[in-house]
């Protein structure tokens, strides 16, 4: 150990020159721009790049992908995205698979996000307290995280899918067997139970991390005061792990919003567009389809980057909220 | 000894040189094959026999899933990406990426006399008269029959006259009789479709060569959504996705879970080697409509590509797998219809076909008098595309209620007219 700091000591010693020289060039308040300016030119050649292209798309028209060879249409893209006769019918929409995406986004959303965090937080709960297999059990919930998530979805659609395992079961039991992932219904009912069997255990262990965190001596004095159970979990663990919990939440709503590899690989989309969310649409348009409109793509997407930081303020907002909350404690 | 080992220094140097001079020289073809049988297996075994006879040439034969070619091929050329040669079915829609290749093959006439007829749908212009590849194979659309199913049911299998009415009404005693779990299927996809919607009266153009939708479309599509809710189709196949992605129905109907699929001739092979002696099955021909019988043509291309680095060496391969002996052992062993000239006249002897595949083979072949000329005219169409696609995406969405056939007819429409705006500009 003493040997590796030595050995990076004479390593940033050989890079001492440059810094003096660079100090006495710049000055002590400019210095700091050499130090980030590597990691300023990976992060403008591989983000801010990337979303200018973008926005060169979303701009543009036609069928072709370099982006100088595309004519320029200003909005038209924005406007073949919202253009709807009626908002409150999809139908009247021009591109009503874009609006149905939305509000299939925003339904799995709610949905997936609400039961994501309550299930999380009880089995975080759980797992902390003195069960027997403890370790086995948080080994059992956190071992799906671990699976690459096509992985996850061809498993649940070998189970679900008409002639599979769930379907056996019930012709076994002589009963009918269930378009699992043919009725929009189920369709939809499975791919949030998916999303929440495969990333649970991620948000479990946060949640897990938070609990170890709160001072035992605090539930015992709870427990000197005779609170009950009940009275304990909404005075002291719920406000003190609060700040994990808001995280808990912001990840899995974006996350919940970028929903697409899981959910492609399980049902298409479909059946129809019954499971088709946003991500899936802008892919579909720019990639899947055999004319690809990259501009009606990009200029979705750049809609769904603004949902996104729309969510991020919200966090931060939040964090600001709780951590002001905590400090008045 | 210090003289000796300079020595032994510089004729190691120049000895390695040398390698690198001769690596330098070999060319190497990449080709990007899918196969719905075992199209790029006799490719890489004829693509050997081209390197023995080619030293410094190597062939890399990639082979990869259909949907690559319809999906990744077209973004990889776009963005001058992409292999030397590849085999594509959207003939006319990747046109512009096409190498001409006339000046490094041996024979243009040999080309001109066998493959004179399908050249131009590789060309991207009328005026055109380059040589960018050949078709490998012609196919055909049609359907094919559970022949033991129909003997089970005691049906008798409906003539070759027979309208689709009347094949869904059998093909539904039959799956009454055998309980299997729908009487029929199509492949999901708008060339499959078109072929039936011609037979139903579809112009599918209008006076100025523009797509229409007309009524004979409306019909196809409103009987097709109703055989969905009534059950005789397969809902698995065309619900259980979603956008216009592509899904075969061949599987289910290997698996005896339909009496009777709406495929393709490039199936023969597969279900030669899948189905065995499990059941009987034939190749009928394509069930009619009021105005016609037809199925739609098409067929793969080999084609040479302008990302290549290696011209020479493409045309070279190209001109050896086009040749005769080279062509009838691919059509031979892939049990597929010719696009050559005068091997279709000679006739294949396709040595591994069963006598199912070889009836299945001559059905396809006799099929092609019957089929429609609006199905050639739609299957050369550089935007064909655009009414397959919505047609796909929308009927889905009739089929499992999200809209009524007749919105999923204006919903086609306006997103054909989208897509070719596009496509236009």
């Amino acid at each position: 150990m003493h040997l590796a700091v030595r050995l990076c000591g004479y390593f940033f010693n050989l890079f001492e020159p440059l810094f003096r020289v660079g100090q006495r060039w710049l000055g002590l308040s400019r210095l700091g721009w050499l130090f980030v300016g590597p990691n300023l030119l990976v992060f403008g050649l591989f983000t801010f790049l990337p979303i200018l292209i973008n926005l060169v798309y979303a701009t543009t028209g036609g069928v072709k992908l370099m982006p100088l060879e595309r004519p320029f249409t200003g909005v038209e893209n924005f406007a073949i995205l919202l253009e709807c006769r009626d908002y409150f019918d999809i139908q009247s929409c021009r591109k009503d698979v874009f609006w149905r995406a939305i509000f299939n986004t925003i339904r799995f959303s709610l949905i997936q996000v609400v039961l994501m965090v309550g299930l999380s937080l009880l089995t975080a709960l759980v797992l902390n307290r003195k069960i027997i297999g403890r370790g086995f059990w948080r080994g059992v919930f956190f071992y799906p995280v671990l699976l690459s998530p096509v992985v996850v979805a061809l498993i649940w659609k070998w189970l679900l899918q008409s002639q599979g395992v769930f379907n056996a079961g019930l012709v076994a039991a002589g009963a009918s067997p269930v378009d699992w992932l043919l009725d929009a219904g189920w369709a939809f009912f499975w791919t949030v139970f998916v999303s929440i069997w495969a990333h649970m255990g991620f948000y479990t262990l946060i949640l897990l991390a938070g609990l170890q965190a709160i001072p035992k001596d605090m539930y015992e004095a709870a427990q000197l005061d005779a609170a009950s159970p009940w009275r304990t979990l909404r005075r002291i663990t719920l406000p003190l792990l609060m700040p994990n919990l808001i995280v808990v939440l912001v990840l899995a709503l974006i996350r919940a919003v970028q929903i697409f590899d899981e959910v492609f690989v399980l049902t298409g989309g479909g059946p129809g567009s019954a499971t088709t969310f946003i991500v899936q649409f802008i892919y579909q348009t720019g990639f899947a389809e055999q004319i690809h409109l990259y501009g009606l793509a990009a200029a979705a997407s750049l809609l769904l980057a603004l949902g996104l930081i729309a969510l991020t303020l919200a966090q931060l907002r939040l964090t600001r909220a709780s951590t002001a909350g905590q400090k008045a404690r | 000894m210090l003289t000796s080992i300079s020595k032994t220094g510089i004729a190691a140097a120049a000895a390695a040189l040398m390698g690198l001079s001769l690596t330098a020289q070999a060319a190497e073809i990449r080709v990007m094959c899918y196969q719905d049988g075992v199209e790029c297996d006799v490719t890489a075994a004829q693509a050997k026999r081209f390197e023995a006879a080619n030293p410094g040439t190597k062939v890399v034969i990639d082979v990869v899933p259909y949907k690559t070619i319809v999906e990744q091929l077209p973004v990889q050329l776009a963005a001058g990406q992409g292999p030397d040669i590849a085999r594509v079915t959207d003939l006319g829609g990747l046109s512009k990426y096409y190498l001409d290749v006339s000046a490094h093959v041996k024979d243009r006439a040999y080309w001109e006399a066998n493959f004179g007829a399908t050249l131009p749908w590789l060309r991207p212009t009328a005026t055109d008269k380059g040589i960018y590849g050949f078709m490998s194979q012609l196919t055909m659309t049609g359907p094919y029959v559970n022949k033991t199913l129909f003997e089970q049911a005691k049906v008798a299998l409906p003539g070759p006259k027979a309208t689709w009415d009347e094949w869904v009404e059998a093909a539904r005693k039959v799956s009454k009789a055998t309980q299997t779990p729908a009487a029929l299927a199509w492949d999901r996809s708008g060339h499959r479709f078109a072929g039936p919607a011609i037979s139903y009266g579809a112009k599918i153009f209008d006076a100025k060569g523009d797509l229409v939708l007309d009524d004979g479309y409306k019909t196809t599509v409103n009987k097709f959504v109703a055989w969905h809710k009534d059950g005789a189709m397969l809902k698995e196949v065309w619900a259980g996705s979603g956008g216009s992605s592509y899904a075969d129905s061949i599987g289910e109907f290997k698996n005896g879970r339909v009496a009777m699929v709406l495929s393709g001739s490039w199936q023969i092979n597969r279900l030669q080697k899948d189905i065995g002696n499990a059941f009987d099955w034939v190749a009928v021909p394509n069930p009619c409509g009021p105005v016609a019988c037809s199925g739609i043509p098409g067929g793969a291309a080999w084609v040479a590509l302008k990302t290549s680095k290696s011209p020479k060496e493409v045309g070279m391969f190209l001109d050896f797998i086009a040749s005769e002996a080279n062509y009838a052992e691919f059509t031979g062993k892939t049990e597929n219809i010719p696009a050559h000239a005068g091997l279709a006249k000679k006739g294949v002897p396709y040595p591994g076909a069963t006598p199912a595949a070889r009836a299945a083979l001559a059905s396809f072949s006799a099929g092609v008098a019957s089929l429609s000329p609006v199905a050639y005219q739609f299957q050369g169409y550089k935007f064909n595309r655009a009414m397959m696609l919505p047609t796909v995406a929308r009927v889905t969405q009739a089929i499992v209620g999200e809209m009524s056939s007749d919105e999923a007819m204006t919903k086609i429409g306006a997103d054909m007219a989208d897509a070719v705006k596009q496509a236009q500009k």
